[in-house]
């Protein structure tokens, strides 16, 4: 297994502000890698160092397996990129910037290309001037979607596109991953993380404070249980890793355990006639609050997570 | 609500943003108009001295193209004529720019909607830029005559004065608020307000060239062109010497049509758009677009085309009454004697159409400045992220922006050089000399311009955040040495720091190869540190 995009203790810093703060960011060839933070945790200036935009103040960073500073050309026809908040030149036709920006990455699949533009139901014809947010954004995601690519970095691709191109993106994006691409989908919308992602990284204040698969990340975290039964269940809440939540009468109860923990829990509830069991294991939204739970009090940062929340909270499966 | 409700909150906004700008502005001008009387009362000890300078003024053909007509002998009349040129200009710049930033820049980034959505008049946004323009202008005509009196000149004609600057500065702001409603973009608008400073500044060097002699020797009459231009009516409020003071009627009467005019379009457009509704094109690129040359070339194009255009045609004119100004001279032995003292071995002509291209060739380093500084704002605008993401290197990205602007300014020099040449020599048959003269003056004077441009890349690799400042700085500085310096008694170190100082003075001395060289061996320096450093920054909207 190789990894694609490698970094070590990554920093950069603006001024004062120390924007990456010793990242650590794995990510191996054919996954579809989700990059989960607020605004300012630091995705987009991680990703503008892999691509050479940003010079890395220290630490390593590798893509794949070279300097992306020293080879940032040789690298760009290798990946696309798709920016979040994309800015174009007004008065070229959203066309003429799709097969612009193909054209100066070296090659360009008119069929894919066209079909792309039919899927995302953009008129190419238009000036860029008189575009939407959401039209912008379906140009950017044309021209780098429609390269032929190893590795996709795509920076909140999805910001500002209503929920049927979303469908769309993630349904494109899993093709891609099909035909053996890597992708760094960096985003602050959990349900699509959620829906697309192999594995995980949560970068927060400029640092990777969790990662792995959704499965090991839930590993670490607690599941939601409610059981009743036809003996009293009260002596449950005296296991380890096991804590209650509600407790209806002595023969139902509402609990929280530790993933690792359950077996034993299941174990325990064999001999008492169990009625009905409901594991649910914490969403990716619970993982996230997890992280910035604390930050939820204070001030800072809160405004971005009722966002986060809400858009992951809209499409829970 | 009315229709200008918010605007006063608008104007505090807007003195917010210009808190350092405009006062800098007003400071450079006003300070301007101080030290040319300081230096014009150093130079002129007694009243001998100034009818002598005066009716050289007055007789001179290139003196009355290049800084508008005599009026008399006072000392205060004397240092108007002489700076009003230059202040004019700067003026009208300030103005435009401001009224350009508050209307069709906020449209352009989106922070109008914003505006727009909060409990503000539709016409509340336009009002605030001009009253912050107008009310510029009173400031500045204040400041002016305020350091007129500091320099012990009398009031009444450091009123007169003020007045004539600050007219100009309303005039303009009009001009840019009818661009701002018609053009789609910010630039466009600042385009249209250039070319119209442009045409108004031809105007009145045609009319005061073609204008008479008064009776007293030391007034030029100008002929009715000077009487189409604004520049023109504040030098036609002559202060100090006639202080025609109903003149400042034209220019409120024309700030109040223009504005008129910017309103009832205003009223007529949607927010965003521009008078000329967004076509659909063509679906696919053509394969010319896609290239980092063709990116760069389609960016670029109708700059180059605008200041080709404009400085062409300019060129032309000034060479279509070179005839004149000859025949001006031959009437005066006087003048013909001080003019061969000033240039031995020279004629009229030569000196004439040195002094021209020296003209020319600074404005065609507002195109280089302009082409130049389009790569910073590429960059902020954060349309240079996804192109540098692509297989395109930094070098090549910058290489091919510096090569139309420095391509495009041997050109605009060259071509405005063939055909100032090529009208001489239509009109008098002196075809070689025309044609090969005006065409090395201009190129002699593309050096320099093409070192200022160096300049201009190596802020854009060094400092980003500096460079727009620091390139205008520079290109305002050499625009006041050029036409000023000489008079001022700037120190010679100062002067030198201009690199249209060193151009070879062609056609009126021969050419010389050396400074020549050295000025395009300081524009290759300077660009190679600028695109040197550029591969070493950081780059994008974060730069």
């Amino acid at each position: 297994m190789d990894d694609v995009i490698h970094t070590h203790s990554l920093v950069k810093s603006f001024g004062r502000t120390r924007a990456l703060d010793g990242v650590d960011l794995t990510v191996t060839r054919g996954e579809v890698h989700g990059f989960l933070g607020p605004n300012g945790a630091g995705k987009s200036t991680t990703i503008r160092v892999l691509l050479g935009l940003l010079r890395k103040d220290a630490g390593e960073a590798t893509l794949l397996g070279r300097d992306p500073w020293r080879d940032a050309v040789e690298l760009h026809r290798r990946l696309a990129y798709v920016p979040g908040d994309v800015h174009l030149w007004p008065n070229l036709t959203g066309g003429e910037a799709i097969d612009l920006l193909a054209a100066l990455r070296g090659t360009a699949d008119r069929r894919r290309r066209d079909e792309l533009v039919e899927r995302f139901q953009l008129d190419p014809t238009k000036k860029c001037s008189t575009y939407s947010k959401g039209n912008r954004q379906k140009v950017a995601m044309v021209a780098g979607l429609a390269a032929d690519a190893e590795l996709f970095l795509l920076d909140e691709p999805t910001s500002g596109l209503d929920p049927l191109m979303e469908t769309v993106f993630q349904d494109v994006v899993r093709q891609m991953r099909d035909a053996g691409a890597t992708v760094l989908l960096s985003s602050h919308i959990l349900a699509e993380a959620e829906a697309l992602c192999d594995r995980i990284s949560i970068i927060r204040e400029g640092r990777v404070v969790e990662s792995g698969t959704l499965a090991e990340l839930r590993h670490l975290t607690r599941t939601a249980v409610h059981v009743t039964a036809q003996h009293p269940v009260t002596d449950l809440a005296a296991l380890p890793g096991v804590s209650l939540v509600a407790a209806e009468d002595d023969r139902s109860a509402q609990l929280e355990v530790d993933t690792s923990q359950l077996g034993a829990v299941v174990e325990h509830l064999g001999p008492r006639g169990v009625l009905t069991l409901t594991c649910t294991p914490p969403t990716l939204e619970e993982l996230f609050l997890r992280h910035y739970g604390n930050e939820l009090n204070g001030s800072r940062s809160r405004d971005d997570l009722v966002t986060a929340s809400s858009a992951g909270g809209t499409e829970e499966s | 609500m009315t229709t200008l409700t918010g605007t006063m909150r608008l104007i505090r906004l807007g003195l917010r943003r210009d808190r350092i700008l405009l006062p800098t502005w007003i400071v450079a001008i006003a300070g301007l108009a101080s030290a040319t009387v300081a230096s014009y009362t150093a130079m002129m000890s007694d009243a001998a001295q100034r009818l002598a300078t005066a009716t050289y003024a007055a007789g001179n053909p290139i003196a009355r193209l290049m800084d508008g007509p005599a009026s008399g002998t006072d000392l205060g009349a004397m240092s108007m004529v002489e700076s009003y040129q230059v202040l004019a200009i700067l003026t009208a710049l300030m103005s435009a720019q401001a009224v350009v930033r508050h209307t069709r820049q906020d449209e352009e980034t989106g922070r109008a909607e914003l505006i727009g959505s909060a409990v503000v008049g539709r016409h509340a946004r336009l009002t605030a830029a001009l009253a912050i323009a107008l009310g510029a202008n009173v400031v500045l005509g204040a400041a002016v005559a305020g350091a007129l009196v500091a320099s012990d000149l009398g009031l009444t004609g450091a009123l007169a004065a003020g007045l004539s600057v600050a007219g100009i500065g309303w005039v303009f702001a009009a001009i840019a608020a009818v661009a701002a409603q018609v053009f789609a973009t910010a630039r466009g608008a600042n385009a249209a307000a250039g070319a119209a400073l442009g045409v108004a500044f031809l105007l009145r060097a045609v009319g005061d060239l073609l204008g008479h002699v008064a009776d007293s020797g030391v007034q030029v009459i100008s002929a009715w062109p000077s009487w189409l231009s604004p520049i023109g009516w504040g030098q036609q409020m002559r202060p100090f010497h006639e202080d025609n003071w109903w003149i400042a009627g034209l220019f409120v009467g024309l700030t109040v049509a223009l504005a008129w005019v910017a309103f009832a379009l205003a009223s007529r457009r949607d927010v965003g758009a521009g008078m000329v509704p967004a076509r659909t094109g063509p679906a696919y690129a053509a394969p010319s677009l896609g290239s980092n040359l063709g990116l760069a070339w389609r960016l670029q194009r109708v700059t180059l085309l605008t200041w080709l255009g404009g400085l062409v045609a300019l060129t032309a004119v000034f060479a279509s009454v070179a005839e004149s100004a000859e025949d001006l001279v031959g009437e005066n032995d006087q003048l013909k004697e001080i003019l061969m003292r000033l240039a031995p071995g020279a004629t009229v002509v030569d000196l004439y159409f040195t002094l021209t291209m020296a003209l020319i060739g600074i404005a065609a380093a507002g195109y280089t400045v302009q082409v130049l500084l389009r790569m910073r704002a590429e960059e902020t605008t954060g349309r240079l992220e996804p192109v540098l993401a692509t297989a395109v290197r930094r070098r090549s990205w910058m290489g091919r922006h510096v090569s139309i602007a420095f391509v495009g300014t041997a050109a605009i020099l060259a071509l405005s050089g063939v055909v100032g040449g090529a009208v001489y020599g239509a009109m008098t048959g002196r075809w070689a000399d025309g044609i090969g003269g005006l065409v090395a003056a201009g190129l002699a004077n593309a050096a320099a311009a093409l070192a200022l441009g160096g300049f201009v890349v190596a802020a854009f690799g060094l400092v980003p955040r500096w460079a727009g400042a620091l390139a205008w700085s520079a290109l305002a500085a050499s625009l006041v040495v050029g036409q000023l310096g000489a008079m001022l008694d700037l120190p010679q170190s100062v002067l030198n720091i201009s690199p249209f100082t060193h151009v070879p003075a062609i056609p009126a001395e021969s050419f010389s190869a050396a400074p020549v060289l050295i000025l395009l061996g300081v524009a290759a320096a300077l660009t190679a540190v600028g695109m040197l450093a550029f591969r070493r920054r950081d780059a994008g909207v974060v730069a």
